[in-house]
Formats: structure tokens, C-alpha cells, sequence
């Protein structure tokens, strides 16, 4: 902001709010229980495992162990398929509103255990508890309920009448957002008539270990759900498993492209969502305060682990200065910190690992020339965190323009025209999402068509909703999860 | 004297233009109906591919840019442009297949046809695959397919002139380009109807055909990184590898299937060369 050397306060806000200190306002932690130790969730009962092993999964705030989960091995990989096909048989025939009232029970138990599912969330994955009881757990209740009225209405689903479920669907979700990417993929499955064996992730597998009872209490037959928790090896099993007749990967481009390859020539059919490198495009003629909030939002959400994370930034040249300004002193404001604090903005990156790769994509940014700008606020001393980081002066050929970081990190980039936009903006080979900020009703549409992305948000950024189908163009991935156009994936066409 | 008739020269058809193979190669395709007749055919190599994906893809944005309406004609005019060859095609597929003239004849009408349904698809497939999403929150939310983008397509090695039309007429319908491998049984009909659509207003490099062999061109166009679909459907039993190889960079795969070339597509398989684009549009005073 400019500043004058008049000898009065620079603004009225200096003069009349003084700097409040927060006090902590912890989230209890003793709504839930977690068990030492954890078997597997097949056929309906907790099994110990035939041929894996153990091991722990921590909480990336303090670094310390919450539980011990089991590494499925393939005999348990095997047992949970023979489960799904078995329960097949029974699901599938079902009447199609008894299956819809199952995953009414399972949405409305989400509800009614909602905070024990937030807090489990951001203990085992180390999102802010504002994020998870805000948004994970009632988005993946949300989609329960939703996918529950589509159960009796598939004739009308877009392929015909009397269409058909798949079979036992293998899927294979990743850790940023673990209990609502089980919900987009288990609802829509058990919807559709299909059964699931679901692999949830090595960090992050606590939630899903939570919804299995859930599945219980709902009176979910044997077999429609399993979860066999485990590590890469794990979910290699399950997509390449001759049992499964259906893939859903939601993770890395790079594994996704190993699974398309693994299941090259099989009649399974395959969706995967996979990463992004998301333009987040901002006009001269946008709503700045609004526009700067949906910038912190696209990047900063969920510590920027969010594979359609808005992580570049196109901002109109002649308002650089001023979105830049605007944009570093409202991340001034952010309260990084205790994930179970409801006061907390940012918290704690996933894992070492991905610590780790994000540190080295930002060492790579300022070597390779990019300004760096970081949020000036004390770490904790314990647990994997990341300063929120902006980029200035990036280059479209610099890696933090071309990599996914998966981490509260912007590269900040400008053009000058709307074709010069779409033209960065579509210079990647992902596309998974955009964003456009301007007042103009027509641009954004103009926009929304140029642009090579399967969801675009205007003047708002990384909203999701049951209703609204998601999913990539490119290397982002193929098929769609939500909406009717969700359903197609696990369903096909009368005999 | 009996006059000496002129005879085509066999080309590939690449952005619009009817170049030999840059290799120089050709090959001896003799005459399935017992004539003496002989097309020496071109023979496309890799270079001829990525020309013609290159094509392709700069047609990509005039051709997904025109309207539906407009799309929708231009593909109507090339049923026109067939009919008015009608009875050249009827010796052309009987050179090919051998076919009987009442056999030959009924594919000509079946390919003349299916142009004229699926012309008619190209501004009805939005209204039915595209949604209003009611979402919870102030946004008009909508999905609406688009193209996908370059298509490469392993035209079906037993159906000449009428799997070929399918194949092709799906993908460009919703705003595709394509590069596509003729059936090496019938390379001929192929030029044949690129000599139809070079006459049909189509925009240089929406369509663009190769004449040779799927086994040698399919896994070139399989695992070219500036191709966004592959319809395998001619691609024969070693189909596997060219979607592994399709894997590179996640193309589109539409896996081979019996198909009955005397069914109009469905749309389905239009749509399975087409994205789902979802826009959240604020709504507000």
C-alpha cells in the first residue's frame, strides 16, 4: 500500500482497531475414540489381515502416532474382492429404493456423527477443523444423500432405460481429502448397484476406517463395502485385480497413467481424477476485494493440497501491483497453526514426504529467478508445515509454473489481453479447472468456453457440490464424478 | 481409335491438400470384383502422420469454433456431394469388396444416409447430455460437452465405405478433427471420399486421410502427445498395446467392439469423443 509521510495515521482503520491477540479455541478431541490398532473391513467384519503387516499413521501437526492401521497384502486384497462379488450378487438385485434408503441412513449417521468425523479428518490429515466440520464432512454427507435419490431414478440417468451396475468396483483415493473422495466415490458406486473395495490412503486412512462402522449402523449388507487399508502395493492389487470390473483413482497423473496402462486391453472400465496446474485469471474490471478472498481460497485452502488448487495466478498487467499488494496483506491476516484451533487458516502439511516436494519446487522457484514472498509467522517446532509463498515475476517455462506443487504455494504471472489469458491459461497439460474474475456476465462466458479445463469458476473458486460434475480434460484424468453425468461411470446400458 | 482413359493417382488427403507420401511409397491394391484394374496406393509413413495431426490440430479451433447449425450443414453437404457420386462409389466398393452392384449399391445409400443422421446430431447433442446443475448456492451451474480435440481413428478394416463414414462422421460431428488410417482393404474408397469432403465445405485439416497400414500408423498415432483421442476400432487383436501406449498422455480410448456398421451410432459413442465442461456462473443483483 502506499504510504504518505504525512504525520497522521496512514488510514482510519489504524485509528480505531487495535491488533486483538486470539485466544486459543481448541477443538475438544475427545468426541472421538481411536483404536490402538486396526484391522481391515471385510465382508462386513473387522478381519486381521492374512499376508500384510502393520504400520502407523501420525498426525502431521505433532508427529505423533494415533494408531496403527493394516498394509492389506494381496491374500486381503483377494478376500475384500470375493466380498464385493459375493455381496454383488444380492446389491445389485435389491429393490432400488431399499438401496437409496441405505445411503439415506449412511448420509444422515455422517450428519449426526459429523464433528467426530471433523475432528478424526484434521487429526489424521492436518487440515484446519474450520475446513473439515465446514466443509469435507457436510459436502461428503451431502453427496450420500444425494446419490441416495438417484438410486430409484437410474432409467433416468441418460443411458436407456433399465440400465445396469459394472460389478465390484476397485477404488483407490488420496489424502487431501479423505472422507469426502471416499464419499464421491462409494455413494455413486453403491447408487448405481455396484459394489466397492476401497483403498483409502498411507496417511490418511483413519476416516475411513470410521465410516466402515458407520456402514454398520446403517445396516449396510455384508460385502457392499470393504476397506482394505494399505500402502502403493495395496492399491497396485486392487486396480489390476481380475475381480474388479471397474477402476476409480482419484491421485497423481503419474500413477494414473500407470493404472490406464495396467488395465490397457481389459473390459474395466477406468475414471481417474488427477492433478492440475489451475489458471486463476483475474480482469482489470473484477470485484478486487472479492476477487482477492477467491485467490487466498484457491491456493491457500486445505494448505494447497487440492489437485484443482488455483496455483497460477494471471493477473492483468495494469492491476499487478494492486492485486499483489492487496493479496500479500490479506495473507498478513492468516493464522497458520494448530489444525484443531477454530481460529486456524493454515495447517499442517500432510506428510514429511510431501514437505519435502514442496520445499524442493520452491527452492527450484527462486533459483531458477521467480521473487518469492512468504508469510512472516512462527512454525510450530513440531509436525510438517509451510509457509504460505507467493511468486512473483514467474515465467511460464519456471517449474513452479509447470509442476504441480500440491502446497500453499502461488505463482503469480500477468497478461494483457483475454487471448493472452486463455493462451497461459491453457498452456499446460493438465485441465482440470480455472477460475475468471471480472464483472462482465459475457466475458465470462467467452472465457469459459476458451478455456481447456472441466470446471470453471467465475468470480468464485474450488466450490463442489453433488450436483455439479467434476473431473478433468488432458492429463487431468477422464470421466466425471457428480451430478448425472457421475453416474455414468458406474453404470451401463440395458443388455 | 478408343480413347485412353485418365487414371487417378492415389494420394493422402493432409489439411486439405493431396500429397503423395513423403516416403514414396505406394502399394499394388488389385481388384476384388475380377477386373484387371490396379491402384498403386500410398503408402503413409510417420512423417505423413504427424503432418496430419499437425493438420489436425489447426483446425481444431475454426472447426469447434463454427456453430452447430454450421457444423451440422457442412456434414449435410457431404451426404449432398456422396449422393451426387452415388454410382462412382458403387464401383469403388465393389473394387474393394467384390460386393454384387445391389450390395455395393445398398452401402453407398447406408454411408449417404448415416451422414445425413449423424449431420443432424450436431446441435441436439447438448441438449440432451448437457445439464442445469442445481447446486446449493448462488451460481447458475451448467455442464455442456465439448471436443476433445485431435481424434485418431483405426477406421474398421471390414466395412469400406459405411464403417468408415461412421467413424469419421462421430468424431468430427461435436467438433473433433480427426487423422484417420483407412482400411487397408479398401484404401481407395477412403480417397475417394476425401475427394467428397474436399468438396463439402469441411475446413482443410478437420479430416485427413491416410491410406496404410493400421499396424505400422496406429501405434504412431497411439502415443502421439498432440492427440487427444484414439478410436481403436480398426486396430485389430493387438489393440492392447496401442491403449497402453494411449496412456502416455491419457488419451481418450474408445476400445474396439463388435459393431453392427448397418446401426446409427448412439450417443454414446459420440459423446465418448467429447469432455464435460462444468461452469459455475455467479448469480447476484
Amino acid at each position: 500500500m502506499a504510504r504518505t509521510d504525512l504525520d497522521t495515521p496512514t488510514s482510519v482503520t489504524d485509528l480505531v482497531t487495535p491488533t486483538w491477540e486470539y485466544a486459543p479455541a481448541p477443538q475438544a478431541t475427545d468426541v472421538v475414540s481411536i483404536a490402538a490398532t486396526n484391522d481391515l473391513f471385510i465382508g462386513g467384519d473387522w478381519v486381521s489381515t492374512r499376508d500384510g503387516s502393520t504400520t502407523a499413521t501420525l498426525n502431521p501437526a505433532t508427529e505423533e502416532q494415533l494408531a496403527t492401521y493394516t498394509v492389506a497384502g494381496p491374500a486381503d486384497v483377494d478376500a475384500a474382492v470375493a466380498a464385493a462379488r459375493t455381496a454383488f450378487a444380492s446389491w445389485s438385485r435389491l429393490r432400488p429404493a431399499t438401496r437409496g434408503a441405505h445411503l439415506y441412513r449412511i448420509a444422515r449417521i455422517m450428519q449426526e456423527r459429523a464433528r467426530e468425523f471433523a475432528v478424526l479428518e484434521s487429526l489424521d490429515n492436518g487440515k484446519p477443523i474450520r475446513e473439515s466440520r465446514d466443509v469435507d464432512v457436510p459436502t461428503a454427507a451431502a453427496h450420500f444423500f444425494y446419490h441416495a435419490g438417484w438410486a430409484d431414478k437410474l432409467d433416468w440417468a441418460g443411458l436407456g432405460p433399465g440400465p445396469r451396475p459394472l460389478g465390484v468396483a476397485g477404488q483407490v483415493i488420496p489424502w487431501n481429502f479423505p472422507l469426502l473422495m471416499l464419499a464421491w466415490k462409494i455413494a455413486p458406486a453403491l447408487a448405481c448397484g455396484n459394489t466397492v473395495v476401497l483403498k483409502p490412503a498411507e496417511t490418511t486412512p483413519l476416516t475411513a476406517l470410521l465410516f466402515a462402522e458407520v456402514c454398520q449402523q446403517a445396516d449396510l449388507p455384508p460385502g457392499v463395502v470393504n476397506i482394505v487399508t494399505g500402502d502403493g502395493d495395496t492399491g497396485a492389487h486392487l486396480v489390476s485385480h481380475d475381480g474388479v470390473d471397474k477402476v476409480a483413482f482419484t491421485g497423481s497423473t503419474a500413477v494414473g497413467k500407470a493404472i490406464a496402462r495396467q488395465v490397457a486391453g481389459s473390459d474395466k472400465k477406468v475414471t481417474l481424477e488427477l492433478g492440475g496446474k489451475a489458471a486463476n485469471i483475474v480482469f482489470d474490471d473484477a470485484a478486487m476485494d472479492q476477487a482477492v478472498e477467491g485467490i487466498v481460497n484457491g491456493i491457500f485452502f486445505n494448505q494447497g493440497h487440492v489437485c484443482c488448487a488455483g496455483s497460477r495466478l494471471l493477473v492483468q498487467e495494469n492491476v499487478h501491483e494492486e492485486v499483489v499488494d492487496r493479496l500479500t496483506e490479506r495473507l498478513g491476516t492468516l493464522r497458520l497453526g494448530d489444525p484443531l484451533d477454530k481460529n486456524t487458516d493454515i495447517g499442517a502439511i500432510n506428510s514429511s514426504d510431501q514437505l519435502g516436494r514442496i520445499t524442493d519446487l520452491v527452492a527450484a522457484g527462486e533459483a531458477e529467478g521467480a521473487t518469492k514472498w512468504e508469510l512472516d509467522c512462527a512454525l510450530p517446532t513440531n509436525g510438517f508445515w509451510f509457509r504460505p509463498t507467493v511468486f512473483t515475476g514467474v515465467e511460464q517455462s519456471h517449474t513452479i509454473a509447470t509442476d504441480e506443487i500440491f502446497g500453499p504455494v502461488l505463482s503469480v504471472l500477468t497478461f494483457r489481453t483475454p487471448d493472452e489469458a486463455v493462451a497461459k491459461a491453457n498452456n499446460t497439460p493438465y485441465g482440470l479447472s480455472a477460475g475468471v474474475w471480472t464483472e462482465k456476465g459475457s466475458r465470462i462466458l467467452e472465457m469459459a468456453g476458451r478455456l481447456r479445463a472441466g470446471v470453471v469458476w467465475a468470480n468464485t473458486f474450488n466450490r463442489f457440490d453433488p450436483t455439479s460434475p467434476f473431473g478433468g480434460y488432458k492429463e487431468s484424468g477422464y470421466g466425471r464424478e457428480g451430478g448425472r453425468h457421475g453416474l455414468s461411470a458406474y453404470l451401463k446400458p440395458a443388455a | 481409335m478408343a480413347r485412353l482413359d485418365v487414371r487417378k493417382t492415389w494420394k493422402l488427403w493432409i489439411g486439405g491438400a493431396f500429397p503423395r507420401s513423403e516416403s514414396g511409397r505406394t502399394w499394388e491394391v488389385t481388384a476384388a470384383d475380377g477386373s484387371d484394374e490396379v491402384a498403386n496406393v500410398s503408402m503413409a509413413s510417420r512423417k505423413d502422420t504427424r503432418d496430419a495431426v499437425v493438420a489436425a490440430r489447426k483446425a481444431v479451433g475454426p472447426w469447434s469454433g463454427a456453430t452447430a447449425y454450421n457444423r451440422g450443414q457442412i456434414l449435410y453437404r457431404a451426404a449432398e456431394m456422396l449422393e451426387s457420386r452415388r454410382d462412382t462409389f458403387v464401383d469403388e466398393v465393389r473394387f474393394a469388396t467384390g460386393a454384387t452392384a445391389r450390395a455395393a449399391a445398398d452401402e453407398v445409400d447406408a454411408a449417404i444416409d448415416r451422414w445425413v443422421h449423424v449431420a443432424g446430431w450436431s446441435d441436439k447433442l447438448a441438449a440432451i447430455d448437457g445439464s442445469a446443475n442445481p447446486v446449493a448456492g448462488p451460481y447458475f451451474d451448467f455442464t455442456l460437452p465439448e471436443p476433445t480435440g485431435v481424434v485418431g481413428v483405426l477406421a474398421p478394416q471390414d466395412s469400406a465405405l459405411l464403417g468408415l463414414v461412421t467413424v469419421v462422421a462421430r468424431a468430427i460431428v461435436t467438433g473433433n478433427t480427426c487423422v484417420v488410417v483407412a482400411s487397408a482393404q479398401a484404401p481407395t474408397v477412403a480417397i475417394s471420399l476425401a475427394e467428397v469432403l474436399a468438396t463439402s465445405d469441411l475446413p482443410a485439416g478437420v479430416v485427413n486421410v491416410l491410406t496404410g497400414f493400421a499396424d505400422e500408423l496406429g501405434p504412431i498415432l497411439a502415443s502421439h502427445m498432440d492427440v487427444n483421442a484414439i478410436d481403436l476400432a480398426g486396430a485389430g487383436d493387438d489393440w492392447a498395446a496401442l491403449e497402453a501406449a494411449a496412456a502416455d498422455n491419457l488419451k481418450r480410448v474408445l476400445r474396439p467392439a463388435a459393431t453392427d456398421w448397418g446401426l446409427d451410432p448412439v450417443p454414446a459413442q459420440m459423446l465418448a469423443l467429447t469432455e464435460s465442461k462444468t461452469v459455475w456462473h455467479p448469480r447476484g443483483m
